[in-house]
C-alpha cells in the first residue's frame, strides 16, 4: 500500500489538475486544427457533455475506491474532480446557451418546459450549482460537517439527471447512456451496501451490549 | 477580542498553498478555455477545404439540371465523413472507416410486387436507363443539420415507367441490403433490419425524386449509400434510403424503419416542416454544416413544387 507523503501529494495535485484539463485541451487543439469533423459545434457539445458525466462518476468513485484499496489520501482530490465536473458542465451549458440558442432566453425557457431532455439537463446542472458554491473549507465550517454532507448527497441526483438527460436525447442507440447508467448504478449500490453493513454492525453491537446489561 | 491573533486560527483552517494557488489556475484555465473554444470555431470556418481526395470513378456525360440550387456546396470531405448509416455504425465518423471494403459489385436489385413482370436487374443496367444528371440538392437531417450535395442520378419516375407497375400499385417499398458480415451495425438491433422505406406513388413519380448513384461527378462512396440510393430533398434524410436491393410495388402503405422504431417521433411522410416539431426537439431551425449561426428551416426544405402532393392533408397528423 503506497502512502504518499505530503510532499508527493503536493506535486500530484497540479499533475492531476492538468490531467483533468487535458480533455478540454484536446478539444481546443482539434478545433484549431479543423479536426472536429463536419459538425464541430456538435462535437464540442457531445465532448463536454461526456466529460461532465465522466467527472461526476470519477468524483463518486473516490470514496468506494478509497475504502476498497485503503488509499485514504484519495479524498484530497475529490473536491477537484467534483469542481471539474461542474466546469465541464458549465462549458456544456454554454454550448447550448450560446451556440445553440444564441442567448435567446425566451426560446430557452420554452425548451426547458417542452423538451424533457433539456429539463433533465438543466436539473442536473442546477443540482451541481449549490455543490460548487459550497465546495470551500469555509462552507464546510459554516454549514457544519453533517449538513454539508447531506447537501452534497445531491451529487447522486445530479448524476442521475445527467444519465436521464443522455437517455432522452439519443435517437435510437442507448449503448453509451446505459453504460454511464450502469456505472452510476454500481456506485450507488456500493453506497447502499456500505450503509447497510454499518447499520447492521451497529445494531449487533448495541444488542450485544444490551444483552450483556440485561443478563448481568 | 475582535481581531484574531495568530494562535486563534487552527492549523487545519489554513488553506494549503497548493489549493490556494490552484484556485487561480482554475480561473485562468477557464478563461483560456473560453477563448480557445471561441477561436477554435471561427478558425474552422476560415479554413477553406483543401485539395479534395476523390475516391471513385468519374461518371461520363453528366447533364446539368434545372432543379439544382445555387447554394454553396458542402465540402466532399464533410459529406463523406459525417454519415448516419447505422448498418455500419451509430457514430457519425464510423461508416467512412467501416464501409471501406463494402462490395458494391456485383449488385442486383429485385423488382417485384404489383408490376407487370417481376425481375432482377443488375445495378449497371439500371444506371443506363436515363442520362445522368447533376442535381445539387439541399439535404436536411431530422436531427437538425443540413448540407448541400451535388448528387448524380435521374428521376425515379424513369425506372418506374420502365418496369410497368399495375393499377393496384399505390405505394413503393424499398429495402436496403442485409449483410451481417459486411455491416457490423446490423448485429445490434438499434433498428429493425433490413432498413425499409416507402413512398406514395405520386411522390415517387415526382420529377424531384432522385434515383441516385453518384455524387461530386463520381460514383457514390460506400459510406454515402453506394451503389444505389434515393434522394428525396423535401423530406428528412432518413427517407433517402441507401444501398437498395429491392423495390416492391404495393397496394398498402409500407412500413418504414424509423416509424417502426418510434412511431410517435418519425412518420411515413417525414416532410421537412418547421411547424411540426419532433417530440423531443424543435424543427424550426437547422445548422447548415460549415456555418456558425443556425438558419430557419424551410417548408418542404424549400422545394415548394411538391406542395400540391399534400394539399388537403393535415401535415401535423401525417408527419
Amino acid at each position: 500500500m503506497i502512502h504518499p507523503c505530503f510532499r508527493m501529494l503536493r506535486y500530484l495535485k497540479p499533475v492531476l489538475f492538468l490531467a483533468c484539463l487535458a480533455p478540454l485541451a484536446r478539444l481546443a487543439w482539434r478545433g484549431f486544427h479543423a479536426q472536429l469533423g463536419a459538425n464541430p459545434i456538435e462535437a464540442i457539445t457531445h465532448g463536454t457533455g461526456d466529460w461532465t458525466l465522466t467527472f461526476l462518476l470519477i468524483t463518486l468513485a473516490v470514496t468506494p475506491l478509497r475504502k476498497l484499496t485503503r488509499q485514504y489520501w484519495l479524498i484530497k482530490f475529490r473536491r477537484m474532480f467534483g469542481l471539474f465536473a461542474f466546469f465541464y458542465g458549465c462549458l456544456h451549458l454554454m454550448t447550448y446557451v450560446w451556440l445553440d440558442k444564441f442567448f435567446d432566453v425566451h426560446e430557452m425557457l420554452k425548451d426547458i418546459a417542452k423538451r424533457r431532455f433539456i429539463t433533465a439537463g438543466m436539473t442536473a446542472f442546477a443540482l451541481m450549482l449549490p455543490l460548487a458554491l459550497t465546495s470551500t473549507q469555509w462552507s464546510i465550517r459554516k454549514l457544519g460537517g453533517k449538513r454539508w454532507q447531506a447537501l452534497h448527497r445531491l451529487i447522486y441526483f445530479s448524476a442521475a439527471a445527467g444519465v436521464i438527460h443522455y437517455i432522452w436525447l439519443v435517437k435510437a442507440d442507448l449503448k453509451k447512456p446505459l453504460e454511464y447508467g450502469f456505472v452510476l448504478g454500481v456506485l450507488i449500490l456500493y453506497r447502499i451496501g456500505a450503509w447497510l453493513i454499518t447499520r447492521l454492525s451497529t445494531r449487533t453491537k448495541v444488542e450485544g451490549v444490551r444483552d450483556k446489561v440485561l443478563t448481568s | 477580542m475582535l481581531i484574531k491573533k495568530a494562535e486563534d486560527i487552527r492549523s487545519s483552517e489554513i488553506t494549503p498553498k497548493s489549493v490556494y494557488l490552484n484556485r487561480r489556475t482554475f480561473l485562468a484555465g477557464a478563461a483560456v478555455a473560453g477563448v480557445a473554444a471561441a477561436t477554435g470555431l471561427s478558425l474552422r470556418e476560415m479554413i477553406t477545404p483543401s485539395a479534395v481526395a476523390f475516391a471513385g470513378n468519374k461518371i461520363a456525360g453528366i447533364q446539368k439540371s434545372a432543379f439544382s440550387t445555387n447554394e454553396k456546396i458542402t465540402p466532399y470531405q464533410d459529406v463523406t465523413h459525417y454519415n448516419n448509416y447505422y448498418e455500419f455504425s451509430t457514430e457519425k465518423d464510423g461508416p467512412a472507416e467501416l464501409a471501406k471494403n463494402f462490395r458494391t459489385r456485383p449488385w442486383k436489385v429485385k423488382i417485384d410486387g404489383q408490376v407487370a413482370k417481376k425481375q432482377e436487374l443488375g445495378v449497371d443496367s439500371i444506371i443506363k436507363i436515363a442520362p445522368p444528371e447533376e442535381r445539387i440538392y439541399r439535404h436536411r437531417c431530422v436531427e437538425g443539420w443540413s448540407i448541400v450535395v451535388p448528387w448524380v442520378g435521374f428521376s425515379l419516375s424513369e425506372l418506374i415507367k420502365r418496369v410497368n407497375p399495375t393499377s393496384k400499385a399505390k405505394f413503393i417499398e424499398f429495402t436496403t441490403i442485409m449483410d451481417l458480415n459486411q455491416m457490423p451495425g446490423q448485429q445490434r438491433q438499434v433498428l429493425q433490419w433490413p432498413y425499409v422505406e416507402g413512398l406514395r406513388m405520386d411522390e415517387a413519380m415526382h420529377p424531384l425524386a432522385l434515383l441516385c448513384f453518384g455524387m461530386y461527378g463520381e460514383d457514390l462512396p460506400n459510406q454515402d449509400g453506394a451503389p444505389l440510393r434515393l434522394v428525396l430533398p423535401w423530406k428528412y434524410g432518413f427517407k433517402s434510403i441507401k444501398a437498395i436491393v429491392r423495390i416492391r410495388f404495393t397496394e398498402k402503405q409500407p412500413l418504414n424503419s424509423w416509424n417502426i422504431s418510434a412511431p410517435n417521433e418519425y412518420g411515413f411522410y417525414a416532410n421537412v416542416n418547421p411547424n411540426v416539431d419532433h417530440p423531443r426537439w424543435s424543427q424550426a431551425k437547422e445548422r447548415r454544416l460549415g456555418e456558425f449561426y443556425k438558419r430557419p428551416t424551410l417548408m418542404f426544405n424549400g422545394y415548394d413544387q411538391v406542395a400540391s402532393l399534400y394539399s388537403g392533408m393535415d401535415l401535423k397528423k401525417n408527419f
